[in-house]
């Protein structure tokens, strides 16, 4: 970034920055980039925590929209004023804490007790691995690896390692047929989502995430915004949806199959653990979604600048998040084996096909004014002819029905 | 088929299952799902023998749940069963008072009147109603949406239970039929109630079934799982929705036409697969037909006594003899066989469970299946273990 915007220089957008300073110029100059790189894991983990002990409310609440009712709505925050106590149920989050932190934790005992204890840790140090590589505004790339993409995706597969583990290591039929199902899950799903991806590290040129976003401007030109764009975003969302076991692929811990799939033998605060990684996945997979596709942390227009990038990417994130939430709320879950069809016989040809449009949008990216239009429609052409095809191809087993009467 | 693949025998239900216990596929898994499970519908164990995920065989253990219903009949007088009966199918207490009210008055010949006949039937179909749309809800459960259409259906089966609730006093356990007539009579703003509800139903269904019929992950969840066909059902005594799915028109309010069901004109949807997605849907198209009944009963209903004058209830000694009494309830046949031998007491009390006898062919549909598939294959079989083990 030679000749800053302006933008950049604000106050707003260099609080986080001004605040951290002010922190670190206390202590010499040798001690301040440990202190530095402490206090980014530090905002980070306290940050999400927040931000999981929220959305773990929220879900529920619009679950419960959803679904008719009003969700949790009597715990409070007694010591809040004019709130009667029982503010949307925002102490529900904190109720939960205090019961997962007080209940016996149980290990069974067949279980491999140090894998057992390992899984949930695992699963965490990895989840909040990936966060280092997100750029969560202008000034707020906690490591700037010029393969953070790379980097992401890799500690972002070690995930599902941990997952087996619990499976393996609860000795218990259930949460070992959960493992089994992760593992093909994870294999099947990481395919779209790394092919998904590919044209945007083609068309930035780039593996850097900071270099992701900067190739983005404003609104018109995210990736998203563009025919194999849109398609890339679309076959990561779907694949994302997999990789961090949400509905309707949650497949590993499949309540009405598997009781709770590799959860089954965890209680206490080790299921807590679990449950805050997944949603940390969540958040991970929706910033990586938004940096890559949604512009990461620029405004939409440039007059809306003035407000600072971190509360944009927030915003994005948010969204991504929400529908998460929505989809959940909505389908039913898919069989093992449609859920990989879905994968090999759909995401993947998809995603490969994506690449050859992708070549042809940056090759054709000098077409005059009036063939731009041509350039338009051949490139959705390139998606949606496909789409519509491998779509009846894999519909084809399933019909509405007609019925007769007696 | 080629020479390499082990031998396989084909179940009745023509699912297909390789034989698996051989050197490559190595073992098989057996896992007890039960009867703890989340989703077994009460206190039901499923014994599976998986090869992967898929189903070599199943055994249903079940007994859980028993409550001696029907020795307890034997020491009771007739009267005294009546309450008992709603515990038996706890979803559709109305029916299963009818059965045996029906069963009782053909032991000891007592006639009813037009308004309880009128009454019985609009009872059955708000029944048929409620555990229909409850059966739509759990299905779906089952299939892993989360809760939301579960909720959507039991909002409605609220209404349904308050309706319920305002006639006989309890939401569940109505104890509402009696031998000759009924308990009490429904006051004219019960009816209008009643009517309104009626009116609003088809909204509510067309309100689900844009939500989710046409859904294609439900569509390829079920389209082709758990075949029955129509001779192995007929053979193991299937009866009900899920032997109408498989195309044989067997309904037993027209085969025996009995109360007034004659008189309301009403058709019977057939499935042609008579897999799990017909039988969701067979549900679907019965409780349409099921309003049609109830607007025309509705319309017609006369006034009147609603019980037999000459009725005794105490010391009620039917003359010694048998009767077998059925009706088609929401789940299929239910009926109820007594013996009497002119005691205050039955000599033999016997239920016919329509949530046992369909269950007894689980095996058949699961086996070649996958673990998920047994699941939803079980919600669509529609039971109650209050029921099944009596």
């Amino acid at each position: 970034m030679n000749a800053a915007p302006p933008a950049a220089d604000a106050f707003l957008e260099r609080l986080p920055l001004i605040a951290r300073d002010m922190l670190t110029v206390w202590f010499p100059e040798p001690a301040r980039w440990l202190l530095n790189s402490l206090l980014a894991i530090a905002a980070i983990i306290i940050s999400f925590a927040t931000l999981f002990s929220l959305l773990t409310l929220a879900e529920r609440k619009i679950l419960g929209r959803v679904q008719n009712r009003p969700g949790p709505n009597r715990t409070g925050l007694p010591f809040l004023p004019f709130t009667a106590g029982r503010i949307f149920g925002l102490g529900q989050p904190f109720a939960d804490g205090i019961k997962m932190l007080t209940k016996e934790d149980i290990v069974p005992r067949a279980a491999d007790q140090f894998l057992h204890f390992l899984a949930p840790v695992a699963l965490l140090a990895l989840s909040i691995l990936t966060f280092a590589v997100i750029p969560f505004g202008r000034h707020l790339v906690p490591v700037e690896l010029d393969a953070g993409v790379l980097y992401f995706f890799a500690a972002g597969a070690a995930t599902e390692l941990a997952i087996f583990m619990a499976g393996w290591a609860s000795r218990n039929k259930f949460a070992l047929l959960a493992a089994m199902r992760a593992l093909a899950q994870l294999i099947s799903y990481e395919l779209p989502l790394l092919l998904s991806i590919v044209p945007v590290i083609m068309l930035a040129q780039s593996l850097s995430p900071t270099a992701i976003v900067t190739a983005q401007g404003t609104l018109p030109h995210w990736y998203v915004c563009t025919p194999w764009g849109f398609a890339a975003f679309v076959i990561f969302f779907i694949a994302a949806l997999a990789e961090s076991n949400r509905s309707p692929f949650d497949l590993p811990e499949a309540e009405s199959e598997l009781i709770a799939g590799h959860l089954t033998e965890y209680s206490g605060f080790k299921y807590a653990i679990f449950f805050m990684a997944e949603y940390f996945g969540m958040c991970a997979l929706s910033g990586m979604g938004v940096t890559l596709f949604l512009g990461g942390w620029q405004a939409p227009f440039s007059f809306l600048e003035f407000i600072p990038s971190y509360v944009w990417f927030g915003a994005k994130l948010l969204t991504l998040l929400l529908l998460f939430i929505w989809i959940r709320a909505t389908f039913p879950r898919l069989r093992m084996d449609q859920l990989t069809r879905l994968a090999w016989k759909f995401l993947v040809p998809l995603a490969l096909i994506n690449l050859l449009t992708a070549a042809f949008w940056h090759h054709s990216h000098n077409w005059s004014t009036p063939l731009q239009l041509v350039r338009w429609a051949i490139a959705i052409f390139l998606v949606v002819s496909p789409f519509l095809w491998l779509g009846r191809a894999l519909t084809q087993t399933f019909r509405p029905r007609t019925y007769r009467y007696a | 088929m080629n020479e390499l693949t082990p031998p396989s025998f084909n179940p009745p239900s023509g699912a297909q299952v390789r034989a698996v216990h051989d050197a490559f596929h190595g073992d098989l898994l057996e896992v007890s799902m039960g009867p703890h499970h989340p989703s077994t519908h009460g206190v039901f164990r499923m014994m599976v023998t998986l090869d992967g995920e898929t189903i070599v065989k199943l055994k249903p253990v079940f007994g859980y749940l028993h409550r001696n219903h029907e020795k307890l009949g034997e020491n009771t007088t007739y009267l005294s069963s009546m309450p008992y009966t709603d515990r038996l199918d706890y979803l559709n207490s109305m029916t299963n008072n009818w059965a045996y009210a029906l069963a009782v008055e053909k032991l000891a010949g007592q006639s009813v009147p037009e308004r309880a006949e009128y009454l019985r039937v609009i009872l059955a179909e708000l029944t048929r109603l409620l555990n229909h749309t409850c059966l739509a809800g759990f299905l779906l459960q089952d299939c892993g949406a989360s809760g939301t259409p579960l909720m959507y259906a039991f909002r409605e089966r609220e209404k349904i239970l308050d309706l319920f609730e305002a006639l006989s006093g309890s939401r569940m356990m109505c104890n509402y039929q009696r031998f000759g007539g009924c308990r009490v009579d429904p006051s004219p703003e019960w009816l209008t109630a009643a009517q309104s509800l009626t009116d609003g139903y088809g909204r509510f269904l067309d309100e689900y079934e844009s939500l989710i019929t046409q859904n294609e992950i439900l569509m390829a969840r079920t389209q082709g799982v758990g075949v029955l066909s129509p001779a192995l059902a007929v053979s193991a005594g299937v009866t009900g929705p899920m032997l109408r799915a498989t195309g044989v028109n067997y309904d037993l309010r027209k085969v025996d036409a009995y109360g007034f069901y004659p008189r309301f004109p009403f058709r019977v949807p057939l499935g042609d697969h008579g897999d799990t997605y017909d039988r969701y849907m067979i549900r679907i198209l019965e409780m349409r037909e099921s309003i049609t009944i109830l607007q025309q009963a509705f319309r017609t209903l006369p006034s009147g006594p609603i019980i037999d004058p000459k009725a005794k209830l105490r010391g009620f000694r039917p003359k010694p003899g048998e009767a077998y009494g059925r009706i088609e309830g929401p789940k299929g046949e239910i009926g109820f066989y007594l013996i009497s031998d002119g005691s205050p007491n039955p000599y033999r009390y016997r239920v016919r469970p329509p949530s046992l006898v369909n269950l007894t062919i689980l095996e058949d549909l699961c086996l070649g299946q996958t673990l998920a598939d047994a699941v939803i294959i079980l919600g669509s079989i529609d039971i109650v273990l209050g029921e099944v083990d009596r």
